[in-house]
């Protein structure tokens, strides 16, 4: 038996309570939906877990009213410390269902339970608790003297970080003063279901926050909304374009958190082995199921190999199986569908002349499952260098200037995350200082944090979350005096010549 | 004995430069009763397409300057503008057909904006970043940094907001470390030039600023849809198809500032309005 062989760890599912069906969540009950009802099934093991009730846009437009009435009878009129309150019973209800909630992550999603009870659910905890506090202070959030809440939030996430995502979501909204209808992922509603739970639990007012399921027309249904005034977005840059122009020429604001091909670039006076276990991390993490994941290896020539031998048999001790086994590391991919485009864009890295390794497992018979793969000898156009893969599919390239790193880093049209390692404070504060990005990762990566604002450049989307300026995407400010001076010349500039054809404006200076 | 007066030509500005447009087309500028005035440069799409590559070009010099450098230059404009007063005052008053003391009016307001943007360059991140307190040894700082190349219509109605207006979109661009390319006033374009002469003459690197005079319904579609800006501001697009340009903008995930009606008023979001918020984590060691 050599030392990576462990006996199976698994996490029982005892813990679990699951009702074999669940409605929508509107207006504080579980309800019917009008469209098909859908099976979500764990991609371990293609099991069926639950069936789950399709919002059809009748159904959005009933969430929809019961947010309006809600937001009108009772969210916007509460005291911001009775919304933190219900906040941080929320971040403590968490809390204290984090085993189940963790357990509940890791059979629908297929992510490991290391990474959903050390990471997503803790995180889910965290950032109720962070927000929780902003209620009462938002006249400290950075836009004036009392700031406006906007009104119903349509909120849509993705399946790669289910319950984090709804968290990032719905605590800075309601934290603000707003109402919620919220739209999980297709093939991941069953932790939001738990979440509904817990928000009767909490006793939070009916129709604060409402939550609908089912697939993309659903979502679509939310974010063309009449009645509807901030639109939340996080899931694929094509999706985000389409909702940016869904959403133009009406008044609903709109945050977007979109894809990335995050360059992670390694110095050759780095720590090695550090930046290694960065490097796994990176791309690694959540089977390379994460928008700001590290999928570009930038290694600067000479360390090339080096780097590359060691991330080899660092990740020949990777464990990849069972999701709720204890000792996994890597689990498995999301749907069916993923494992297809990860399948055919690793094919086409192939194809175009890059050269593949792959971790040498045991792949269970039924799931979805895909090895840990580095691509070496990748160049710049190559489609694996560009596209975002969204899987564990790592792509080397190498520099030789800082200049040259830079400048392959900022050749994209993504804008979200970064990496640099280098053990020189300088140069990392240089090279930080260039790179086009939301996030910037130095001798780390991966890492969040309530408190930190998250977001990207360029085609990665708009607006941030996390922070102070998380709570900015939620509120409109209520104005600040402009410099009375200027406004007075200002008004008087519009006098017209006696005898010219008069045409004064009304209303010359905006305020 | 009288002297005949030597009118200018009045040009495109971009790139540091003052070509004419590479069409080759003008415009009749003229007094609101319809006396001619001048004729001005009627930018191409062509020429738009230069004036991106311009201030792409521009961006990393100015966005790399020091914010107090960035401020001094801003507060220069200011300067260079109060000297010009005069001549400012007659292009206004003749093109917009108000009195010489509305025209004052709007130079003062216009120098006042400059200085009062100005003085932003060394603050705005200090106001709109943050350290944060991450659970965990990280270093973590936020801090707003330019978003590239901002494309801007001016505001666009006659009386009261030709330099002004011009001011009001174009300081809280650049303030940042923007570049700028901007469709000033179609009816009263002489200050904008007259302007891009003071800009040409104080110490904004050539392609911070770029002037394309002519028609927004025109050249805003192809500022809206141009993969290399990254911005647009629709300050004086209330009255043309801006919904169009919206959606043209968000094929490639633009910012986008709405429309508004005169002249936007100086105020910070402007400013933060065309900056992104980078955050750096940085590991602490174990001591």
């Amino acid at each position: 038996m050599s030392f990576l062989e462990y006996a199976p760890a698994p996490e029982s599912t005892s813990i679990l309570n699951l009702k074999s069906e669940y409605g929508l969540f509107i207006d504080g009950e579980f309800v019917d939906g009008s469209g098909e009802v859908f099976d979500t099934i764990s991609p371990a093991t293609e099991e069926v877990i639950a069936r789950i009730a399709q919002a059809d846009a009748s159904d959005v437009d009933r969430a929809v009213a019961a947010a309006r009435r809600a937001y009108d009878r009772t969210w916007s009129r509460m005291s911001g410390s009775d919304r933190g309150k219900y906040l941080f019973r929320i971040a403590r209800l968490v809390q204290e269902r984090s085993r189940e909630l963790a357990v509940a992550e890791s059979l629908d999603n297929g992510k490991p339970i290391r990474e959903t009870r050390d990471v997503d659910v803790p995180l889910v905890a965290a950032w109720f608790f962070y927000y929780a506090g902003w209620a009462d202070k938002l006249e400290y959030a950075g836009l004036g003297p009392n700031p406006r809440s906007l009104g119903v939030a349509a909120q849509v996430i993705p399946w790669n970080f289910p319950l984090l995502m709804l968290a990032w979501k719905i605590a800075p909204a309601l934290a603000a003063g707003n109402t919620v209808v919220i739209k999980p992922a297709e093939t991941t509603s069953l932790t939001a279901m738990l979440f509904a739970e817990i928000l009767q639990q909490a006793d939070l007012p009916a129709g604060v926050v409402n939550i609908v399921t089912g697939p993309g027309s659903t979502g679509q249904a939310l974010v063309t909304h009449d009645d509807v005034n901030k639109v939340a977005f996080t899931g694929s840059t094509g999706v985000g374009r389409m909702i940016a122009r869904q959403v133009a020429g009406s008044s609903k604001k709109l945050t977007l958190e979109l894809g990335g091909k995050a360059a992670n670039i390694v110095f050759d006076d780095a720590a090695i082995d550090q930046a290694v276990e960065g490097i796994v991390n990176g791309i690694f993490f959540n089977q390379g199921h994460v928008c700001c994941a590290g999928s570009r290896l930038l290694v600067q020539e000479n360390v090339h190999d080096e780097v590359v031998d060691k991330l080899k048999y660092r990740l020949s001790t990777l464990r990849l199986g069972d999701p709720l086994d204890k000792n996994t590391d890597i689990g498995a991919i999301n749907s069916a569908a993923q494992l297809e485009r990860i399948r055919t864009l690793s094919d086409t890295g192939e194809n175009e002349g890059a050269e593949r390794w792959q971790l040498d497992c045991t792949i269970p018979e039924k799931g979805f499952w895909f090895r840990p793969t580095i691509f070496t000898r990748v160049s710049a156009a190559h489609t694996i260098a560009r596209e975002e893969i969204f899987g564990p599919v790592l792509s080397v390239l190498t520099f030789r200037t800082p200049d040259e790193a830079i400048a392959k880093a900022n050749n994209t049209p993504y804008g979200l995350s970064a990496g640099i390692w280098t053990e020189k404070a300088s140069r990392m504060l240089a090279v930080a200082d260039r790179l086009r990005a939301g996030v910037v990762w130095a001798n780390t990566f991966n890492k969040f944090d309530p408190a930190s604002p998250f977001g990207g450049y360029k085609e990665s989307g708009y607006g941030r979350e996390g922070g102070r300026h998380g709570l900015a995407a939620y509120l409109e400010s209520a104005g600040r005096e402009a410099p009375a001076a200027i406004m007075a010349s200002a008004a008087s500039a519009t006098t017209a010549a006696s005898g010219g054809r008069k045409k004064t404006t009304k209303k010359a200076v905006a305020k | 004995m009288s002297r005949l007066a030597v009118p200018k030509t009045y040009k495109l500005y971009i790139g540091g430069n003052f070509p004419r447009s590479e069409s080759g087309r003008t415009y009749e500028v003229t007094t609101p009763a319809g006396d001619f005035v001048a004729n001005a440069a009627l930018a191409s799409r062509k020429d738009a397409r230069d004036a991106v590559v311009a201030a792409r070009a521009a961006v990393k010099g100015w966005a790399g300057a020091t914010a107090y450098n960035r401020g001094q230059v801003i507060y220069r404009i200011a300067e260079v503008l109060e000297g010009r007063r005069a001549q400012f005052v007659d292009e206004i008053s003749r093109t917009e057909g108000v009195t010489q003391a509305a025209a004052g009016a709007q130079v003062d307001a216009a120098i006042d904006v400059w200085v009062w943007y100005a003085g932003w360059a060394d603050k705005y991140a200090q106001v709109a970043g943050n350290g944060n307190p991450v659970a965990g040894p990280y270093f973590n700082l936020s801090v707003p940094e330019p978003t590239g190349v901002v494309a801007a219509i001016a505001p666009q109605q006659r009386v009261g907001m030709s330099l002004l207006g011009l001011a009001a979109v174009v300081a809280p661009i650049i303030v940042s470390g923007n570049a700028v390319v901007v469709v000033p006033n179609q009816q009263a374009p002489l200050s904008a030039i007259t302007l891009a002469e003071v800009l040409a003459t104080s110490d904004v690197p050539g392609g911070v600023i770029n002037v394309l005079t002519g028609s927004p319904v025109e050249m805003a579609p192809w500022l809206a849809a141009h993969a290399d800006v990254n911005a647009l501001d629709l300050a004086g697009a209330a009255d043309i198809e801006w919904v169009d340009l919206q959606l043209s903008a968000a094929e490639t995930l633009k910012r986008v500032l709405a429309p508004v009606s005169g002249v936007p008023a100086p105020a910070l979001e402007r400013i933060t309005a065309f900056t992104e918020t980078k955050t750096v984590w940085h590991t602490k060691s174990m001591l």
